[in-house]
């Protein structure tokens, strides 16, 4: 009784201090947390599973990476093209899509007219359409009006060019609103020409968000589905997505599948991680912190 | 005399608008050709195969050109699996609202609460954390399933869990036709780019007015409510919008987990449209019409963002 009379404002008292710590919330993010990533994790441990199963560990083996010699990783030719063609598409789309994309950013953030204001507009716009209708458009025009482009890499490649045209475009963008114009006017007032100015000034400047927007389109393309899978025309210019899905549907497609979207995720965080780290260096003088520029690589 | 020599100068050195205008207009112009070309012309092309015909020998479509012939066939093909006896479509726009709705909701609240927490709370580890948070962005979006398909099989641990758990006497199938399977991989395969947009607008909320809210004596929770809650309203929609729009298209989460036809969604009516071409002008006048009805809520992403930066600016 007298403890129960005792503890109720207490309790209460406890319940009202606006500093405590928010235990429920911080308990349901950790599980956030483990939801998220525990599945993943296990789909790495079964590549390295000694047997068929997905779900019965059979001791460890590196048989689905090099072991096995038909359905390894090393050792089945569908899994290696499958993984240049996604090394192929990632390296050209980043080539292509980034210098364009930066180009744009400073052209209609300087240029300000209509024109401008309605190109920024379908950019946006590229942003935010489902995939799957902009991949529909895509086919199509190579089947009917672009017919000298045939299905593959070439169609592959336009279509994911400017699917992520818009991820330099946008970031570039955020940072040349952020900048200003003041640096380009001195650069002006000091005898520069508008170009130099640009190379010598701006483009420095620049050169984070530039290299975080390629890490991104990058690691995109390594991502993308839909276009690839509604452009590519043979196996052989199947990328690993593409693969993945066509040999999983429903069912349990083998350890070979896991060992190549293990290796996939290697390679994507070691993408993401010297991407962080050179972020990180080229934004040194900078005050940003770490989750600011974990921030930037996130797209946000 | 004295003061016009800074002026003429600055006159120099500052080439005349017109010319800045061409170098500019100039270093826009390759990605603006790149988009018209590629991304403008397609929907021309989407727009001339619905409107033209089948060829009747090939069974391939004829794109109509000349837009002032367009035929409206096919539109009404599309609108005739709406309704009426073996229709198709109606019971699949519906399903997909379902799906998608239910998705987005469960979404959100998984994702609100952990966006909210890392923004404010996390103070020490907030970096490990937002990597945290941030690591499923970085592990293809195929994998992500993969892994659930391992889990889901019929003798997989969610089964084995459920099991000695006594939830379950036998093996539930959760591979094949499952509507809450499919329901799950959209939110485990979405959540993380709903949590992505919302800790960056719940990050964004000046701390000082919510100090504010406990000062004149709020509690936890009714600053959450009354404070917190209207500051990211905005931030709910975006983050909706960037999560709905993507799930509406997609085709391959229903594949991998389910692959049965009563669990169809309107995207895998498109793309199974695109597989044969004699339903292939339907398939383009199917994704003009999604493309028509999404104009909307996409039109105000557009909006809205420009209004950010513009605020931003």
């Amino acid at each position: 009784m007298i403890t129960a009379t005792t503890s109720a404002p207490a309790r209460r008292r406890l319940l009202r201090n606006p500093w405590r710590r928010p235990v429920f919330l911080e308990g349901f993010t950790w599980l956030y947390i483990a939801w998220s990533l525990l599945p993943i994790g296990l789909a790495v441990l079964f590549s390295f599973n000694n047997g068929r199963s997905q779900s019965v560990w059979q001791g460890f083996s590196m048989r689905w990476y090099t072991g096995d010699p038909l359905q390894s990783v090393l050792h089945d030719p569908t899994l290696h093209a499958a993984i240049a063609q996604t090394l192929k598409l990632a390296l050209f789309t980043t080539v292509i899509a980034v210098p364009l994309g930066v180009a744009f950013a400073i052209g209609v953030d300087r240029w300000r007219s209509r024109p401008a204001e309605a190109a920024n507009f379908v950019m946006v716009f590229s942003f935010v359409i489902p995939e799957l209708i902009f991949g529909v458009a895509l086919f199509f025009v190579f089947n009917t009006m672009f017919t000298s482009v045939h299905l593959g890499t070439l169609a592959e490649t336009i279509g994911l060019v400017t699917w992520n045209l818009s991820w330099p475009a946008i970031i570039v963008r955020a940072r040349l609103v952020s900048i200003g114009r003041q640096y380009e006017e001195a650069a002006a007032d000091l005898g520069a020409t508008r170009l130099q100015a640009i190379r010598r000034v701006l483009l420095p400047m620049l050169a984070p968000a530039i290299f975080a927007s390629a890490v991104l389109v990058f690691s995109g393309v390594i991502d993308d589905f839909v276009l690839v899978n509604l452009l590519s025309s043979t196996s052989k210019t199947e990328p690993m997505s593409v693969l993945i899905y066509s040999n999983t549907h429903g069912g349990n497609g083998g350890p070979a599948l896991n060992a190549l979207a293990t290796l996939m995720l290697l390679f994507s965080f070691v993408v993401a991680i010297i991407g962080f780290v050179g972020y990180r260096l080229m934004t040194r003088g900078e005050r940003t912190s770490t989750d600011e520029s974990l921030a930037t690589f996130a797209g946000m | 005399m004295v003061l016009s020599a800074p002026a003429r100068v600055r006159h120099r050195q500052h080439p005349p608008r017109a010319r800045r205008r061409v170098l500019y207009a100039g270093l826009s112009v390759p990605a603006i050709l790149w988009l018209a070309v590629f991304f403008l012309v397609p929907f021309y092309a989407v727009l001339s195969v619905a409107g033209g015909q089948i060829d009747g020998i090939r069974g391939t479509p004829i794109p109509e050109w000349n837009p002032l012939i367009w035929s409206r066939a096919s539109y009404h093909a599309v609108f005739q699996e709406f309704s009426g006896t073996g229709a198709f479509l109606g019971p699949l726009v519906l399903r997909t609202v379902e799906y998608v709705g239910a998705a987005s909701l469960l979404s959100l609240l998984i994702g609100y609460p952990a966006a909210y927490y890392v923004s404010r709370f996390a103070t020490k580890r907030k970096g490990l954390l937002l990597g945290l948070l941030l690591a499923p962005f970085w592990v293809s979006y195929m994998m992500r399933m993969l892994a659930w398909i391992g889990l889901l099989q019929t003798d997989g641990y969610v089964n084995r869990i459920l099991i000695d758990l006594h939830l379950t006497s036998h093996p539930v199938t959760w591979l094949g036709g499952k509507a809450s399977t499919v329901v799950l991989g959209l939110v485990y395969g979405y959540v993380p780019y709903l949590i992505l947009v919302l800790y960056a607008g719940l990050d964004r909320i000046d701390s000082s007015l919510l100090e504010a809210g406990r000062d004149l004596g709020l509690g936890r929770v009714r600053t959450f409510l009354f404070v917190t809650l209207p500051l990211s309203r905005q931030t709910i929609i975006t983050g909706l919008l960037v999560t709905v729009l993507p799930m509406l298209g997609d085709y391959f989460t229903n594949v991998m987990l389910s692959g049965a036809t009563n669990t169809s969604m309107v995207g895998n009516a498109i793309q199974g449209q695109l597989q044969s071409t004699t339903l292939q002008t339907q398939g383009a006048a199917l994704s003009l019409l999604m493309l028509g009805v999404l104009a909307i809520p996409m039109l105000y992403y557009v909006v809205a963002t420009n209004r950010a930066s513009q605020a931003a600016a």
